[in-house]
């Protein structure tokens, strides 16, 4: 049993089936991406993780349970960080949001969530900022609140929809040092364009267009030879190398997917 | 001016108008930041209906317009659910709609023929005991929802869809905050009017958010800023003989834009 197990899962808004008889399982230690174009269920696939939609075929298990019975388990980083900046909470109270149900005091917050949050902040480096008002930080330092608030019930898996999308790219290196960082202890799902994030960071790959093909690359040099000898080639090639439905393991991966003689 | 203290209707105006201020401070608060301004507008023209209903009837005036203004809320809360990108479109309806049928319920009541400016613009010098004990009991409800229920309704108010992810009953708060919206309505009703009900629930707001950092701050400092726009509309209404509901609206007003003059220098 993996710590994600999506079996023979299929889903449809109305009638246009998005995700067509997927399966993947996920393992303690995986870093995976989640790649493929846009509208080709990716996002519809995070939400059936996360017990938001429900599949019409097939099951999804966190951890052997159903998603919403597990809620505290899944850390989830929203894909758009930058809603609501004129509110006015405090990135202590951003953070503390991310507490499921358990003991709660009568009134507001209890030391012990405090605490928590406190060292969740900690973890990504923020917690320096815990009375600053949300919209008073750049929006590299508001995504890292955001994981913190993810991290808040020390969950087992951290999901993240597009963490970059609104980041310059130092920022973006930062933020995925810390993923990097996490990953030792926590499971680490992300969805993302960012292809740097695939070749550098993640040791899984699966590419999901209606259909799912599912990709080791935990080494590099044999995923990508082209990328190990220093070669450059497009973003274009790789979700296509990617995308491939014969899947990483058949013939010769070399020879497929070197882009220049 | 020291005289006027000594009456007893204007010492109903002034506890009324503290009670209403610190009341729509807080509930304003959760209606600016929910972005549903617009909204409390519709329901607070809708409980027209309801004094309409009232009068009809021969009910107690905040009670006909309590039922229909959460009535209003309720069928809100049930459209907004079910058809969010529509939703501006209903609450134009129940606005024009409750209207409508609080004028008609007035038309047809039999030899009726008090004054119906009073609840357009308010009647702050004509509050009764019962109606401060009304809108003493709704202060009272409102911080205590507040106190109980604040971490959950800051989820809801700042990312619902978090929220909801974290196991917080979204749908149950986003009616709690409307029910307690169209309420508050009702009792700022008597203060300045229905009309000009959404001035009271946003200036004192917006000067606060500029001033703080968390929403229960937001909430404080709108609930003082109010009060002190209240009894200063309702000095200058005494002292020059104008209305108490509109003086108490341009009062805000001209404080809003020293506000803004004085935080862009600072």
């Amino acid at each position: 049993m993996g710590v994600i197990d999506v079996t023979n899962v299929s889903f449809a808004y109305e009638k246009d089936l998005v995700l067509e008889n997927i399966s993947l399982t996920v393992e303690k230690e995986d870093f995976l991406a989640i790649i493929g174009p846009n509208g080709g269920g990716k996002s519809t696939f995070l939400k059936l993780i996360l017990g938001i939609l429900k599949p019409q075929k097939g099951t999804v298990r966190v951890l052997g349970k159903e998603p919403s019975k597990n809620l505290s388990q899944i850390g989830y980083v929203p894909q758009n960080t930058n809603v609501n900046t004129d509110f006015p909470i405090k990135v202590i109270e951003v953070v503390m949001m991310g507490h499921v149900g358990g003991t709660r005091p009568l009134f507001g917050y209890g030391q012990g969530e405090i605490g928590c949050a406190m060292g969740a902040l900690a973890q990504v480096g923020m917690e320096a900022y815990a009375d600053k008002k949300i919209g008073s930080l750049s929006g590299g330092q508001r995504q890292r609140v955001m994981i913190a608030r993810a991290l808040c019930a020390h969950p087992s898996i951290l999901i993240l929809d597009e963490p970059t999308a609104s980041i310059d790219v130092a920022g973006q290196r930062d933020i995925y040092e810390l993923l990097r960082a996490l990953s030792k202890s926590v499971t680490i799902i992300v969805v993302s364009h960012d292809i740097s994030v695939i070749l550098e960071y993640a040791n899984k790959a699966a590419h999901i267009n209606k259909t799912l093909s599912y990709h080791d690359i935990s080494n590099k040099e044999k995923t990508f030879p082209a990328h190990a000898r220093g070669e450059h080639f497009c973003e274009v090639e790789l979700l296509q190398m990617l995308g491939s439905k014969s899947g990483c393991d058949t013939s010769e991966p070399g020879n497929k997917w070197r882009t220049k003689p | 001016m020291i005289e006027a203290l000594s009456y007893g209707f204007i010492q109903h105006a002034l506890i009324a108008g503290v009670l209403v201020s610190l009341a729509s401070g807080i509930i304003g608060s959760l209606i600016v930041v929910n972005r549903m301004v617009f909204l409390a507008g519709g329901i607070a023209h809708a409980s027209y209906g309801g004094i309409g209903m009232a009068v009809f009837l021969g009910l107690p005036i905040f009670i006909g317009a309590s039922l229909f203004a959460v009535a209003a809320a309720l069928l809100v809360s049930v459209l907004t659910l079910k058809k969010r990108e529509r939703i501006d479109t209903f609450i134009g309806l129940i606005w024009a709609v409750g209207m409508a049928i609080g004028v008609i319920l007035i038309d047809i009541t039999p030899g009726y023929n008090v004054d119906m400016m009073s609840y357009l613009f308010g009647s702050i010098l004509a509050v009764s005991s019962e109606d401060l004990y009304f809108m003493g009991a709704l202060l009272g409800v409102i911080v205590a929802v507040m106190l109980f229920w604040y971490r959950d309704i800051l989820a809801v108010s700042y990312d619902s869809e978090y929220a909801a992810l974290r196991g917080v009953h979204v749908r149950f708060f986003y009616t709690l905050i409307l029910i307690l919206s169209a309420l508050t309505v009702v009792i700022a009703i008597k203060v300045v009017g229905l009309i000009l009900v959404i001035a009271m629930l946003t200036i004192p707001v917006y000067i606060a958010e500029k001033l703080s950092n968390s929403l229960a701050q937001m909430m404080l400092y709108s609930g003082l800023i109010a009060t002190f726009f209240t009894l200063a509309g309702l000095a200058v209404s005494y002292a020059y003989n104008l209305t108490s509901g509109a003086s108490i609206i341009v009062i805000s007003a001209v404080g809003l834009g020293l506000f803004l003059l004085l935080h862009k220098r600072v």
